[in-house]
């Protein structure tokens, strides 16, 4: 599967079926600080994930305040 | 994992409230937080005229698309810092959402209305760029929520801003920081009224109600921001989050119940002190608030 990254922006192929979290354990992320999106939508921590889909792994964290 | 409301499937999970959610469902939680932050703190009142401070980012996107959904007469005010590679891009998320939304946009640009940039004044006028773009935000808002009339500024700051805030001042026993730190600061002595409605929802939730609501935000972290201090903090709460879930909650409301009144005289014998800035009219200790220095130090070739 295509999944994109963020903060830098890139793009990783990852074999699938995996798991969200698996994903994000394999990706050494921390699964509170980001969102999963495929499609349009969000999933959640055990979705299985096939070689097919299109995966964004955005980041929620920001920072700059004073 | 079913939806703790009605048992569909989830989208999404929150640790903290060992629950899960549907969309719908999701969002209405989002919008029962805002309301209860509201009524709990008194922040503000039906009728009430709202300026929300917009940066294009999830927080302030969903801040201003929940309050327009629960009724008040809220603009937004957009401030361009002139940050090149971002601020073209986020003054673009503000004013599709408020196009989308038929919602009112006042904007403020510091390169033209002000004659400089964040990158280049905080250079010049050597402070750190998030302390800049802090100092002018707040004066710049102020300013236009007082001449605008607005009863009531709100920002998007969430739970773990909040949070991060709170530990940087305790590490560093900052109590006249630690005075000032509420969901809601009373207006007096030429300040309006602040309020932080986000108080209750992390920003996984802010960013998770956008997708969910279709809000297209800034993704990207600003350029200026990275490494900074503030990020180091949430760095260290989410890590004692990860093997605790509640544990910032439990940390900033506890501060809100238990200690921060422990801080609020100093802060109220500080505004007693307060007087007009001679060059702005803006309150000051001083005889020329800060943003008058910054303002002058960056324009001053």
């Amino acid at each position: 599967m295509r999944v994109l990254l963020r903060n830098p922006r890139r793009e990783l192929e990852i074999a699938g079926p995996v798991r969200v979290h698996a994903l994000l354990d394999r990706l050494a992320i921390d699964r509170d600080t980001v969102l999963v999106i495929r499609g349009d939508t969000l999933v959640p921590g055990d979705t299985l994930l096939h070689d097919s889909d299109d995966v964004e792994i955005r980041p929620v964290i920001s920072g700059g305040a004073a | 994992m079913k939806c703790r409301r009605c048992r569909a499937p989830v989208v999404i999970e929150i640790r903290r409230h060992n629950a899960g959610f549907c969309s719908d469902c999701f969002v209405r939680h989002c919008q029962d937080q805002v309301r209860k932050a509201i009524h709990d703190f008194a922040m503000f009142e039906e009728g009430a005229r709202v300026l929300v401070a917009v940066s294009g980012g999830k927080d302030s996107l969903a801040l201003w698309d929940v309050l327009l959904d629960m009724g008040y007469e809220v603009d937004g005010l957009y401030l361009g810092l002139g940050i090149e590679g971002y601020s073209d891009e986020s003054v673009v998320y503000v004013r599709d959402f408020a196009a989308r939304r038929g919602a009112t946009l006042v904007e403020i640009d510091l390169p033209a209305d002000y004659g400089f940039d964040i990158p280049n004044g905080s250079r010049a006028a050597r402070r750190v760029p998030c302390s800049a773009c802090g100092l002018s935000k707040r004066h710049l808002f102020d300013r236009a929520a007082l001449e605008g009339g607005y009863d009531v500024v709100a920002t998007g700051h969430n739970l773990d801003d909040e949070a991060a805030v709170l530990f940087g001042n305790v590490l560093r026993w900052s109590t006249e920081y630690l005075g000032r730190q509420q969901p809601v600061l009373p207006a007096a002595n030429g300040f309006p009224r602040k309020v932080k409605p986000l108080v209750r929802l992390a920003e996984r939730e802010t960013a998770a109600y956008c997708v969910l609501r279709g809000i297209d935000y800034q993704v990207e972290e600003c350029p200026m921001a990275e490494g900074n201090r503030h990020l180091g903090y949430k760095a260290a709460l989410n890590a004692m989050e990860a093997q605790s879930p509640g544990t910032k909650h439990a940390f900033l409301f506890g501060y809100f119940e238990r200690a921060s009144k422990l801080f609020a005289p100093e802060v109220a014998a500080e505004r007693e002190e307060l007087h007009p800035c001679s060059g702005c009219g803006a309150p000051t200790l001083g005889e020329i608030c800060a943003f008058c220095r910054l303002l002058d130090r960056a324009t001053t070739p």
